[in-house]
Protein backbone atom coordinates (compact mmCIF):
# COMPACT_ATOMS: atom_id res chain seq x y z
CA UNK A 1 0.00 0.00 0.00
CA UNK A 2 2.55 2.41 1.26
CA UNK A 3 4.45 1.62 -2.01
CA UNK A 4 1.23 2.65 -4.31
CA UNK A 5 1.12 5.92 -2.74
CA UNK A 6 4.66 6.47 -3.70
CA UNK A 7 4.38 5.30 -6.62
CA UNK A 8 1.12 7.42 -7.09
CA UNK A 9 3.05 10.51 -5.61
CA UNK A 10 6.33 9.86 -7.83
CA UNK A 11 3.55 9.93 -10.91
CA UNK A 12 2.37 12.86 -9.77
CA UNK A 13 5.02 14.70 -9.39
CA UNK A 14 5.84 13.27 -12.77
CA UNK A 15 2.99 14.49 -14.42
CA UNK A 16 3.32 18.24 -12.54
CA UNK A 17 7.07 18.27 -14.10
CA UNK A 18 6.09 17.24 -17.15
CA UNK A 19 3.52 19.83 -17.42
CA UNK A 20 5.50 22.95 -16.05
CA UNK A 21 8.11 21.99 -19.03
CA UNK A 22 5.25 21.69 -21.54
CA UNK A 23 3.50 24.76 -20.49
CA UNK A 24 7.32 26.78 -20.35
CA UNK A 25 7.02 29.86 -22.85
CA UNK A 26 8.67 29.14 -26.01
CA UNK A 27 11.69 31.52 -27.00
CA UNK A 28 13.39 31.43 -30.61
CA UNK A 29 17.09 31.51 -30.61
CA UNK A 30 18.68 34.39 -31.67
CA UNK A 31 20.79 32.65 -34.49
CA UNK A 32 17.75 32.06 -36.96
CA UNK A 33 17.89 36.04 -37.08
CA UNK A 34 21.46 36.60 -38.19
CA UNK A 35 21.95 37.76 -41.96
CA UNK A 36 17.86 39.26 -41.92
CA UNK A 37 18.31 43.01 -43.17
CA UNK A 38 15.34 45.07 -42.35
CA UNK A 39 13.86 47.38 -45.04
CA UNK A 40 11.42 50.29 -43.57
CA UNK A 41 9.50 50.16 -46.94
CA UNK A 42 8.69 46.77 -45.93
CA UNK A 43 8.22 46.93 -43.07
CA UNK A 44 5.19 49.42 -43.57
CA UNK A 45 3.09 47.30 -45.50
CA UNK A 46 3.68 44.53 -42.66
CA UNK A 47 2.76 47.26 -39.92
CA UNK A 48 -0.62 47.62 -42.57
CA UNK A 49 -1.43 44.57 -43.19
CA UNK A 50 -1.31 42.84 -39.92
CA UNK A 51 -3.57 45.80 -38.56
CA UNK A 52 -1.33 46.96 -35.48
CA UNK A 53 -2.89 50.23 -35.23
CA UNK A 54 -6.35 48.79 -35.32
CA UNK A 55 -5.64 47.63 -31.81
CA UNK A 56 -2.83 49.61 -30.37
CA UNK A 57 -3.16 53.32 -31.68
CA UNK A 58 -5.28 55.37 -28.77
CA UNK A 59 -9.23 55.03 -29.14
CA UNK A 60 -10.74 56.79 -32.44
CA UNK A 61 -7.65 58.13 -33.83
CA UNK A 62 -7.93 58.60 -37.68
CA UNK A 63 -5.39 59.43 -40.15
CA UNK A 64 -1.83 60.43 -38.89
CA UNK A 65 -2.94 59.18 -35.06
CA UNK A 66 -2.95 55.67 -36.24
CA UNK A 67 1.15 55.63 -36.11
CA UNK A 68 0.98 57.13 -32.38
CA UNK A 69 0.40 53.38 -30.97
CA UNK A 70 -0.52 54.59 -27.03
CA UNK A 71 -2.45 51.55 -26.43
CA UNK A 72 -6.14 52.19 -24.49
CA UNK A 73 -8.09 50.04 -26.80
CA UNK A 74 -10.78 47.81 -24.89
CA UNK A 75 -11.64 44.49 -25.79
CA UNK A 76 -14.26 42.74 -24.09
CA UNK A 77 -14.63 39.01 -24.29
CA UNK A 78 -16.00 36.12 -22.19
CA UNK A 79 -12.69 35.93 -20.58
CA UNK A 80 -12.91 39.43 -19.35
CA UNK A 81 -11.63 43.04 -20.80
CA UNK A 82 -8.10 43.23 -22.53
CA UNK A 83 -6.33 46.79 -22.82
CA UNK A 84 -4.41 47.14 -25.63
CA UNK A 85 -0.92 47.67 -24.88
CA UNK A 86 1.25 50.92 -25.37
CA UNK A 87 3.76 49.51 -28.29
CA UNK A 88 5.49 53.06 -29.27
CA UNK A 89 9.35 53.23 -29.12
CA UNK A 90 9.22 54.66 -25.83
CA UNK A 91 11.51 52.66 -24.00
CA UNK A 92 9.74 52.39 -20.56
CA UNK A 93 6.19 52.67 -21.42
CA UNK A 94 5.77 51.13 -24.75
CA UNK A 95 8.67 48.37 -26.24
CA UNK A 96 11.51 51.13 -27.46
CA UNK A 97 14.07 48.42 -25.59
CA UNK A 98 13.00 45.13 -27.08
CA UNK A 99 15.80 44.07 -29.62
CA UNK A 100 14.14 42.22 -33.20
CA UNK A 101 14.21 38.76 -31.36
CA UNK A 102 11.94 40.14 -28.71
CA UNK A 103 9.27 41.20 -31.45
CA UNK A 104 10.21 37.88 -33.00
CA UNK A 105 9.07 36.02 -29.99
CA UNK A 106 6.25 37.98 -29.07
CA UNK A 107 4.46 37.27 -32.79
CA UNK A 108 5.61 33.81 -33.07
CA UNK A 109 5.28 32.16 -29.79
CA UNK A 110 2.95 34.87 -27.66
CA UNK A 111 6.27 35.15 -25.15
CA UNK A 112 7.07 38.79 -23.66
CA UNK A 113 10.76 39.50 -22.96
CA UNK A 114 10.43 38.51 -19.47
CA UNK A 115 9.48 34.83 -20.42
CA UNK A 116 5.86 36.00 -20.08
CA UNK A 117 3.10 33.96 -21.43
CA UNK A 118 1.09 37.14 -23.45
CA UNK A 119 -3.07 36.14 -23.78
CA UNK A 120 -4.24 35.42 -27.54
CA UNK A 121 -6.27 38.59 -27.69
CA UNK A 122 -2.93 39.31 -29.51
CA UNK A 123 -3.39 37.13 -32.21
CA UNK A 124 0.73 35.77 -32.34
CA UNK A 125 -1.66 32.14 -33.53
CA UNK A 126 -1.91 34.14 -36.85
CA UNK A 127 1.37 36.12 -36.51
CA UNK A 128 3.11 32.65 -35.84
CA UNK A 129 3.34 32.24 -39.42
CA UNK A 130 5.25 35.75 -40.44
CA UNK A 131 8.47 35.41 -42.15
CA UNK A 132 11.71 36.89 -40.10
CA UNK A 133 12.19 39.02 -42.85
CA UNK A 134 8.52 40.50 -41.84
CA UNK A 135 9.55 40.67 -38.34
CA UNK A 136 12.88 42.02 -38.85
CA UNK A 137 11.67 44.90 -41.10
CA UNK A 138 8.95 45.84 -38.76
CA UNK A 139 10.74 46.08 -36.02
CA UNK A 140 12.60 48.87 -37.43
CA UNK A 141 9.55 50.17 -39.03
CA UNK A 142 7.88 50.95 -35.67
CA UNK A 143 11.02 52.10 -34.34
CA UNK A 144 10.24 55.27 -36.48
CA UNK A 145 7.05 56.17 -35.10
CA UNK A 146 6.75 58.36 -32.18
CA UNK A 147 7.36 57.70 -28.77
CA UNK A 148 4.35 58.12 -26.53
CA UNK A 149 4.46 58.08 -22.71
CA UNK A 150 1.17 56.41 -21.98
CA UNK A 151 1.47 54.00 -19.40
CA UNK A 152 -0.52 50.52 -20.45
CA UNK A 153 -3.14 49.70 -18.21
CA UNK A 154 -3.57 45.79 -16.51
CA UNK A 155 -6.09 43.79 -18.04
CA UNK A 156 -9.59 43.42 -16.25
CA UNK A 157 -9.36 39.65 -16.51
CA UNK A 158 -10.50 37.12 -13.53
CA UNK A 159 -9.62 33.52 -12.41
CA UNK A 160 -8.78 31.57 -13.59
CA UNK A 161 -7.96 32.52 -17.07
CA UNK A 162 -5.24 35.19 -15.08
CA UNK A 163 -3.44 32.68 -14.66
CA UNK A 164 -0.34 33.19 -17.30
CA UNK A 165 1.04 29.51 -16.81
CA UNK A 166 -2.06 28.18 -17.71
CA UNK A 167 -2.17 30.08 -21.10
CA UNK A 168 1.22 27.28 -22.01
CA UNK A 169 -1.67 24.69 -21.85
CA UNK A 170 -3.74 26.60 -24.35
CA UNK A 171 -0.60 27.74 -26.39
CA UNK A 172 -0.22 23.34 -26.50
CA UNK A 173 -4.09 22.64 -27.21
CA UNK A 174 -5.00 25.26 -29.82
CA UNK A 175 -1.85 26.87 -31.51
CA UNK A 176 -1.68 24.92 -34.12
CA UNK A 177 1.53 25.62 -36.58
CA UNK A 178 1.30 25.68 -40.06
CA UNK A 179 -1.23 26.60 -42.49
CA UNK A 180 -4.85 25.88 -42.73
CA UNK A 181 -5.17 25.92 -46.88
CA UNK A 182 -2.68 23.67 -47.92
CA UNK A 183 -2.25 22.38 -51.49
CA UNK A 184 -1.84 23.17 -54.99
CA UNK A 185 -2.04 27.07 -54.71
CA UNK A 186 -0.84 29.27 -57.24
CA UNK A 187 1.95 32.17 -55.77
CA UNK A 188 -0.98 34.62 -56.50
CA UNK A 189 -3.01 32.85 -53.83
CA UNK A 190 0.46 31.64 -51.47
CA UNK A 191 1.06 35.70 -51.09
CA UNK A 192 -3.08 35.91 -50.11
CA UNK A 193 -2.58 33.01 -47.37
CA UNK A 194 -0.09 34.43 -46.01
CA UNK A 195 -1.99 37.64 -46.58
CA UNK A 196 -5.14 36.53 -44.75
CA UNK A 197 -4.02 33.94 -42.53
CA UNK A 198 -0.63 35.17 -40.95
CA UNK A 199 -0.76 39.46 -41.35
CA UNK A 200 -4.45 40.00 -41.48
CA UNK A 201 -5.29 37.65 -38.54
CA UNK A 202 -9.02 37.46 -40.60
CA UNK A 203 -9.43 34.12 -38.77
CA UNK A 204 -9.40 35.47 -35.74
CA UNK A 205 -13.24 36.93 -35.63
CA UNK A 206 -14.36 35.21 -39.11
CA UNK A 207 -13.66 31.87 -37.73
CA UNK A 208 -15.98 30.12 -34.74
CA UNK A 209 -14.26 29.51 -31.99
CA UNK A 210 -14.52 26.72 -28.99
CA UNK A 211 -15.74 27.25 -25.44
CA UNK A 212 -11.77 28.00 -24.71
CA UNK A 213 -11.67 30.83 -27.30
CA UNK A 214 -9.53 28.01 -29.50
CA UNK A 215 -9.96 28.71 -33.25
CA UNK A 216 -12.25 25.78 -35.12
CA UNK A 217 -9.92 24.99 -37.81
CA UNK A 218 -12.36 22.86 -39.73
CA UNK A 219 -14.97 26.12 -39.73
CA UNK A 220 -12.18 27.95 -41.42
CA UNK A 221 -13.54 31.19 -42.42
CA UNK A 222 -17.41 30.14 -41.80
CA UNK A 223 -18.17 32.99 -39.98
CA UNK A 224 -18.94 33.13 -36.47
CA UNK A 225 -20.70 35.19 -33.66
CA UNK A 226 -19.89 38.59 -33.20
CA UNK A 227 -17.63 38.53 -29.93
CA UNK A 228 -19.35 42.12 -28.56
CA UNK A 229 -22.21 40.24 -28.38
CA UNK A 230 -24.19 41.24 -31.42
CA UNK A 231 -24.86 40.28 -34.63
CA UNK A 232 -22.66 37.61 -36.99
CA UNK A 233 -19.17 38.36 -38.49
CA UNK A 234 -19.64 36.45 -41.98
CA UNK A 235 -18.40 33.61 -43.81
CA UNK A 236 -16.06 34.15 -46.37
CA UNK A 237 -15.69 31.05 -47.79
CA UNK A 238 -16.94 30.65 -51.25
CA UNK A 239 -20.36 29.31 -51.09
CA UNK A 240 -20.96 32.09 -48.82
CA UNK A 241 -19.20 35.15 -50.12
CA UNK A 242 -20.26 34.99 -53.67
CA UNK A 243 -18.58 38.18 -54.60
CA UNK A 244 -16.07 38.31 -57.81
CA UNK A 245 -12.35 38.59 -57.09
CA UNK A 246 -12.68 42.85 -58.26
CA UNK A 247 -15.39 42.71 -55.85
CA UNK A 248 -13.53 41.84 -52.80
CA UNK A 249 -10.08 43.57 -54.01
CA UNK A 250 -12.46 46.56 -54.78
CA UNK A 251 -14.09 46.46 -51.09
CA UNK A 252 -10.67 45.81 -49.42
CA UNK A 253 -9.41 49.40 -51.12
CA UNK A 254 -12.37 51.79 -51.25
CA UNK A 255 -15.04 49.68 -48.24
CA UNK A 256 -17.90 49.76 -51.50
CA UNK A 257 -19.85 46.14 -51.52
CA UNK A 258 -20.86 45.21 -54.72
CA UNK A 259 -24.21 46.98 -53.90
CA UNK A 260 -22.52 50.19 -53.13
CA UNK A 261 -23.56 50.35 -49.37
CA UNK A 262 -20.14 50.93 -47.68
CA UNK A 263 -18.73 48.72 -44.97
CA UNK A 264 -19.63 49.21 -41.29
CA UNK A 265 -18.55 48.46 -37.83
CA UNK A 266 -14.96 46.67 -37.06
CA UNK A 267 -14.49 46.16 -40.58
CA UNK A 268 -14.62 49.64 -41.64
CA UNK A 269 -11.44 49.94 -39.44
CA UNK A 270 -9.96 47.22 -40.91
CA UNK A 271 -10.71 48.66 -44.29
CA UNK A 272 -8.29 51.74 -43.21
CA UNK A 273 -5.46 49.18 -43.44
CA UNK A 274 -6.30 47.26 -46.28
CA UNK A 275 -6.95 50.44 -48.39
CA UNK A 276 -3.46 51.07 -47.53
CA UNK A 277 -1.93 47.96 -49.67
CA UNK A 278 -0.98 47.83 -53.29
CA UNK A 279 -4.02 46.41 -55.46
CA UNK A 280 -1.78 42.80 -56.45
CA UNK A 281 -2.01 42.07 -52.59
CA UNK A 282 -6.03 43.17 -52.33
CA UNK A 283 -6.25 41.01 -55.56
CA UNK A 284 -4.17 38.24 -53.96
CA UNK A 285 -6.65 38.13 -50.60
CA UNK A 286 -9.12 37.92 -53.40
CA UNK A 287 -7.76 34.69 -54.89
CA UNK A 288 -7.24 33.21 -51.65
CA UNK A 289 -10.11 33.74 -50.56
CA UNK A 290 -11.91 31.84 -53.32
CA UNK A 291 -9.58 28.99 -52.77
CA UNK A 292 -10.76 28.18 -49.10
CA UNK A 293 -12.86 24.99 -48.73
CA UNK A 294 -16.50 25.96 -48.82
CA UNK A 295 -17.82 25.38 -45.21
CA UNK A 296 -20.46 22.81 -44.27
CA UNK A 297 -23.68 25.21 -43.64
CA UNK A 298 -24.80 22.58 -41.47
CA UNK A 299 -22.46 23.42 -39.37
CA UNK A 300 -21.90 27.13 -39.35
CA UNK A 301 -25.39 27.68 -38.47
CA UNK A 302 -24.86 27.34 -34.97
CA UNK B 1 -44.93 15.02 -35.96
CA UNK B 2 -41.76 15.78 -37.95
CA UNK B 3 -43.84 17.17 -40.85
CA UNK B 4 -46.02 19.03 -38.25
CA UNK B 5 -42.75 20.95 -36.92
CA UNK B 6 -41.28 21.53 -40.00
CA UNK B 7 -44.96 23.40 -41.21
CA UNK B 8 -44.83 24.98 -38.00
CA UNK B 9 -41.31 26.37 -38.65
CA UNK B 10 -41.71 27.51 -41.99
CA UNK B 11 -45.02 29.26 -41.11
CA UNK B 12 -42.74 31.17 -38.62
CA UNK B 13 -40.40 32.00 -41.27
CA UNK B 14 -42.84 33.56 -42.93
CA UNK B 15 -44.18 35.67 -40.00
CA UNK B 16 -40.76 36.60 -39.03
CA UNK B 17 -40.07 37.81 -42.95
CA UNK B 18 -43.19 39.51 -43.76
CA UNK B 19 -42.60 41.25 -40.08
CA UNK B 20 -38.96 42.00 -41.39
CA UNK B 21 -40.16 43.23 -44.79
CA UNK B 22 -42.88 45.64 -43.42
CA UNK B 23 -39.83 47.10 -40.73
CA UNK B 24 -37.56 48.02 -43.66
CA UNK B 25 -39.67 50.77 -44.97
CA UNK B 26 -40.11 53.47 -42.58
CA UNK B 27 -43.52 55.51 -42.21
CA UNK B 28 -41.50 59.18 -41.96
CA UNK B 29 -41.01 60.22 -45.36
CA UNK B 30 -37.70 62.11 -44.10
CA UNK B 31 -36.31 59.04 -43.55
CA UNK B 32 -37.33 57.86 -46.70
CA UNK B 33 -36.14 61.00 -48.40
CA UNK B 34 -32.73 60.77 -46.93
CA UNK B 35 -32.91 56.87 -48.24
CA UNK B 36 -33.47 57.47 -51.50
CA UNK B 37 -30.41 60.03 -51.77
CA UNK B 38 -28.69 57.01 -50.32
CA UNK B 39 -30.17 54.65 -53.00
CA UNK B 40 -28.87 57.64 -55.98
CA UNK B 41 -25.33 57.62 -54.51
CA UNK B 42 -25.21 54.04 -54.86
CA UNK B 43 -26.50 54.18 -58.21
CA UNK B 44 -23.85 56.16 -59.52
CA UNK B 45 -20.79 54.97 -57.36
CA UNK B 46 -21.65 51.89 -59.57
CA UNK B 47 -21.21 53.23 -62.59
CA UNK B 48 -17.54 54.43 -61.14
CA UNK B 49 -16.95 51.15 -59.49
CA UNK B 50 -17.70 49.09 -62.59
CA UNK B 51 -14.76 50.61 -64.33
CA UNK B 52 -12.76 50.34 -61.59
CA UNK B 53 -13.18 46.68 -61.10
CA UNK B 54 -12.27 45.97 -65.17
CA UNK B 55 -16.40 44.65 -65.58
CA UNK B 56 -17.30 47.37 -67.98
CA UNK B 57 -15.40 49.22 -70.06
CA UNK B 58 -13.74 52.96 -68.82
CA UNK B 59 -15.92 55.62 -70.86
CA UNK B 60 -14.81 58.68 -69.81
CA UNK B 61 -18.01 60.77 -70.72
CA UNK B 62 -20.17 58.21 -68.90
CA UNK B 63 -17.64 58.19 -65.81
CA UNK B 64 -17.89 62.35 -65.70
CA UNK B 65 -21.96 62.13 -65.78
CA UNK B 66 -21.92 59.49 -63.15
CA UNK B 67 -19.32 61.85 -61.20
CA UNK B 68 -21.05 64.75 -61.90
CA UNK B 69 -24.68 63.48 -60.37
CA UNK B 70 -22.71 62.61 -57.28
CA UNK B 71 -21.20 66.44 -56.92
CA UNK B 72 -25.08 67.65 -57.31
CA UNK B 73 -25.84 65.04 -54.77
CA UNK B 74 -23.73 66.25 -52.15
CA UNK B 75 -25.15 69.56 -52.93
CA UNK B 76 -28.83 68.74 -51.46
CA UNK B 77 -29.71 70.29 -48.42
CA UNK B 78 -30.85 67.63 -45.61
CA UNK B 79 -31.27 69.41 -43.18
CA UNK B 80 -34.94 69.01 -43.31
CA UNK B 81 -34.40 65.27 -43.22
CA UNK B 82 -33.00 64.71 -40.03
CA UNK B 83 -35.58 65.62 -37.72
CA UNK B 84 -35.63 65.13 -34.02
CA UNK B 85 -37.12 61.05 -33.45
CA UNK B 86 -35.94 59.97 -36.65
CA UNK B 87 -32.97 57.72 -35.04
CA UNK B 88 -33.08 54.11 -34.74
CA UNK B 89 -33.78 53.80 -31.02
CA UNK B 90 -37.19 56.06 -31.99
CA UNK B 91 -37.67 54.23 -35.27
CA UNK B 92 -36.44 51.12 -36.11
CA UNK B 93 -36.45 51.08 -39.63
CA UNK B 94 -33.28 53.36 -39.49
CA UNK B 95 -29.87 52.93 -38.59
CA UNK B 96 -29.16 56.26 -38.26
CA UNK B 97 -27.37 56.31 -34.37
CA UNK B 98 -28.57 58.75 -32.00
CA UNK B 99 -25.20 60.13 -31.98
CA UNK B 100 -25.74 61.90 -35.27
CA UNK B 101 -28.13 64.82 -33.60
CA UNK B 102 -25.16 64.68 -30.43
CA UNK B 103 -22.79 65.64 -32.87
CA UNK B 104 -23.81 67.43 -35.98
CA UNK B 105 -20.61 69.84 -36.42
CA UNK B 106 -18.74 66.82 -37.07
CA UNK B 107 -21.50 64.82 -39.23
CA UNK B 108 -21.32 68.19 -41.16
CA UNK B 109 -17.14 67.76 -41.40
CA UNK B 110 -17.87 64.53 -42.79
CA UNK B 111 -20.42 65.44 -45.32
CA UNK B 112 -17.99 68.30 -46.36
CA UNK B 113 -15.28 65.60 -46.37
CA UNK B 114 -17.40 63.26 -49.12
CA UNK B 115 -18.23 66.48 -50.88
CA UNK B 116 -14.96 67.17 -51.70
CA UNK B 117 -13.62 63.67 -52.65
CA UNK B 118 -16.55 63.51 -55.08
CA UNK B 119 -15.27 67.08 -56.79
CA UNK B 120 -11.98 65.13 -56.60
CA UNK B 121 -13.48 62.29 -58.50
CA UNK B 122 -15.15 64.83 -61.04
CA UNK B 123 -11.54 65.43 -62.19
CA UNK B 124 -10.33 62.04 -62.18
CA UNK B 125 -13.58 60.27 -64.00
CA UNK B 126 -12.62 62.07 -66.81
CA UNK B 127 -8.86 61.90 -67.53
CA UNK B 128 -8.67 57.96 -67.16
CA UNK B 129 -8.86 54.65 -65.60
CA UNK B 130 -6.01 54.64 -63.57
CA UNK B 131 -7.24 58.19 -62.06
CA UNK B 132 -10.14 56.77 -62.01
CA UNK B 133 -9.40 53.53 -59.62
CA UNK B 134 -7.08 55.96 -57.65
CA UNK B 135 -10.04 58.39 -56.43
CA UNK B 136 -12.13 55.37 -55.45
CA UNK B 137 -10.11 54.61 -52.28
CA UNK B 138 -10.93 58.43 -50.85
CA UNK B 139 -14.00 58.43 -51.82
CA UNK B 140 -15.31 54.85 -50.66
CA UNK B 141 -13.39 56.16 -47.47
CA UNK B 142 -15.25 59.23 -47.09
CA UNK B 143 -18.37 57.36 -47.07
CA UNK B 144 -17.13 54.65 -44.36
CA UNK B 145 -15.93 57.47 -42.12
CA UNK B 146 -19.58 58.36 -41.77
CA UNK B 147 -20.94 55.21 -41.78
CA UNK B 148 -18.26 54.04 -39.23
CA UNK B 149 -19.07 56.65 -36.84
CA UNK B 150 -23.01 57.40 -37.18
CA UNK B 151 -24.86 54.05 -38.51
CA UNK B 152 -25.38 50.98 -36.12
CA UNK B 153 -24.19 47.25 -37.39
CA UNK B 154 -26.94 45.77 -40.48
CA UNK B 155 -27.97 42.55 -37.70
Amino acid sequence: MRRFFLLAACVVVLVGLAGLVLTRPQKMDQSELIGVTPDLARGEVVFHAAGCASCHSAPDAVGEDKFILAGGRRFETDFGTFIAPNISRDPDSGIGSWSALDLANALIHGTGPQGQHYFPAFPYTSYANMTTEDIVSLHAFLSTLPAVGTESKAHEVGFPFNVRRGLGGWKLLFMTPGWVVEGDLNDQQIRGRYLVEALGHCGECHTPRNGLGGLKRDLWLAGAPNPSGKGRIPGLTPDQLDWSEADIAEYLKSGFTPDYDSAGGEMAEVIENTSLLTDGDRLAIAAYLKAVPASSPRLSLE
Amino acid sequence: MMKKISIFAAGLLTVAAIGTAIAHESENPAVKARTSIMQLYAFNLGTLGGMAKGEVDYDAEAATRATNNLVVLTQIDQSAMWPAGSDNVSDPSTRALPAIWENFPDVGAKGQAMADAAVAMQAAAGQDVEALKAAMGDLGGSCSACHKAYRAPKN
